[in-house]
């Protein structure tokens, strides 16, 4: 194991100010600070609150990484950052700190993109990943399905939400029905006491009109409409609105279009691991329902635990240590922050 | 004893390398781009570059010193997160300066206005008497920086008392620089130092030198954001149905 890569990996596209360690594919570190208690009452993340809490928080997140690892940056071989996508102002303070511990400490630097750092995650709690793998990213800031055929050089995209994300959506909901933010966790606590039957919403995409041109696409836009239109016309009626029903019929109508959709894709593609990611994998209705269908068409299911689904700086770590494994050449100084990092690019070339 | 003097508040990405002896300043070495939307990209192969120009190795530093702004906040935190990051990796000390007193040392002496480009038609200031700052720092409107300049200097006005329309600051200080002060040149109808636009590194390793001397304790890089996060909070949700 002493000969396998020492990788430290940055994360900070949006509200997580995450730094990860490992060695080769084991998880040595995965410190994080988060300023998600700065957005609640914005009912969303507020790209300068986020800015200024990753300056504030980097050096304390790094320092207890170093510690719960128990090794120093002289003793690391490869920093590794997430230099897209995700917020503009926050990736950049990640790269530039990550420029920073790269320079003084003599080390390669590798930028890497965020949403191939969410399914390399993965190999830390399952081993290595059978290759071509299908990838479904759902968080607040990303819904995507995509087609990885070599983790450390290409990553395909199969399809994409075309209007909100799904962790959007349960935001959104989460806060029409007066429940608080992020929405995601309190959705699915008020879904287990609720039928998911009770009110049919729509599944957005599905259409035999859609699929021809979206085949792998979301939409999630007219299902929170549908809700909010659902939810003011009981409470113009003067009739309660059934909280846990509502969530839960609407979390259905979300993790039924995700799920057949990354089945279907896994159908197309010939591919028999379906690999789960992004803070929206908590979520456990999604996972039971990926599950159960998967099963039926013999495709396994692989979903990191909780901690390592949401952003954090392991993922990033995991990245980078596959990429240094594979013999990949590091970025150079000048690597930028790019908010809209496209998914051919997995490290940015030096 | 080596210094890196970082500064990124201005459209420049500052990387100096200075010796600071027990009785001056010596050996510097500066790289400057001007752009102001590329600090992420440029800081950092400008330090590679100054300490390769001076044959020396980040380990051969004993201290960071950082300009901390006012500035436009995410150029300004590329240079803090770099000096803060590169502290903690070398285990040296970081110092901050106000980047316009960087400008407003090198201005050396007189009365001074230093003003910078804070975008929205606004102005990060300070003033400064023989290289000390008087008043600020501040961000106004380069139209109400001479009425508040008007207070701060004792004229016959009570402070903070606005004077739209009479603009000119001529006779409160002697001349302006920064780029803020070029950009609003007529505004202020001063005459401006044109070759002193952005904090040069040597003025914020002076600034920091009796701290570097004695070996004062690192401090954490706050930037002088001087402005509140644009961030509204939602109003009551709007009906879908009509
Ligand atoms: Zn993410």
């Amino acid at each position: 194991m002493r000969d396998e890569p020492l990788v430290l990996g940055i994360e900070t596209s949006c509200d997580e100010t995450g730094v990860g360690i490992v060695r080769g594919h084991t998880l040595l570190a995965d410190a994080l600070a988060s300023s998600v208690d700065q957005h609640a009452r914005f009912g969303g993340v507020v790209p300068e609150v986020a800015s200024r809490a990753h300056l504030e928080a980097l050096v304390p997140t790094m320092q207890r990484a170093l510690d719960e690892a128990g090794v120093t940056l002289a003793d690391i071989d490869a920093i590794a950052v997430t230099s897209g996508p995700g917020l503009a102002g926050a990736l950049l303070v990640g790269v530039a700190a990550a420029k920073g511990y790269a320079l003084a400490a003599e080390k390669p630097i590798y930028g890497v993109n965020h949403l191939a750092a969410h399914v390399a995650v993965d190999t830390l709690e399952h081993g290595p990943l059978p290759e071509p793998a299908v990838a479904m990213l759902v968080s607040g800031g990303h819904s995507s399905l995509l087609l990885v055929d070599d983790i450390t050089a290409g990553v395909t995209p199969l399809g994409a939400t075309i209007d909100d994300a799904a962790g959007e959506a349960f935001d959104k909901v989460a806060r029409l029905l007066g429940l608080g933010f992020p929405g995601g966790p309190i959705i699915d606590r008020a879904a287990r006491e609720g039928d998911p039957a009770s009110i049919v919403f729509p599944r957005g995409l599905t259409a035999a009109k859609d699929l021809a041109a979206h085949r792998f696409d979301f939409s999630f836009s007219g299902l929170k409409t549908a809700v909010a239109r659902w939810v003011e016309s009981r409470e113009r009626a003067g009739e309660p609105v059934p909280v846990n029903d509502v969530s839960a019929s609407f979390q259905e109508a979300v993790c039924d279009v995700l799920t057949a959709k990354a089945i279907d894709a896994c159908l197309s593609t010939g591919v028999k691991t379906l690999v789960i990611g992004g803070g929206v994998a908590a979520n456990s209705r999604l996972r039971a329902l990926a599950g159960e269908r998967a099963a039926k068409h013999g495709i396994v299911v692989r979903v990191p635990r909780p901690a390592l689904c949401t952003d954090n700086g392991a993922m990033v770590a995991a990245l980078g240590s596959h990429l240094v494994k594979a013999g990949v050449a590091p970025s150079r100084l000048d690597l930028p922050a790019d908010s809209a990092m496209g998914l051919t690019t997995v490290s940015v070339p030096g | 004893m080596l210094v890196l003097a970082l500064d990124t508040a201005t459209p420049a990405s500052t990387a100096a390398l200075v010796e600071v002896t027990p009785d001056g300043l010596s050996g510097v070495t500066e790289r400057r781009t001007v752009d102001p939307r590329a600090h992420g990209e440029r800081l950092a192969p400008e330090i590679a570059a100054v300490l390769a120009d001076a044959g020396r190795r980040p380990r051969d530093l004993v201290a960071i010193v950082a300009g901390l702004g006012p500035g436009p906040f995410t150029g300004l935190r590329v240079g803090l997160a770099t000096a803060a990051s590169m502290g903690q990796a070398l285990g040296i000390p970081t110092y901050g300066v106000c980047s316009l007193d960087a400008l407003g040392r090198a201005a050396g002496p007189g009365r001074v206005l230093i003003a910078t480009d804070a975008r929205r038609r606004e102005v990060y200031f300070a003033t400064y008497a023989d290289g000390v700052r008087v008043a600020g720092p501040e961000v106004a409107k380069p139209a109400d920086v001479a009425a508040l300049l008007r207070g701060a200097v004792g004229d016959a006005l009570p402070a903070g008392v606005l004077i739209p329309g009479e603009a000119s600051v001529s006779g409160l200080v002697d001349r302006a620089a920064g780029e803020g002060a070029l950009k609003y040149g007529d505004v202020f109808g001063v005459p401006v130092e044109e070759h002193l636009l952005y904090p040069p590194g040597a003025a914020l390793v002076a600034l920091a030198a009796p701290r570097i001397r004695e070996g004062a304790p690192s401090e954490i890089l706050t930037p002088l954001y001087l402005r509140r996060p644009d961030a509204v909070e939602p109003a009551a949700r709007k009906p879908v149905l009509t």
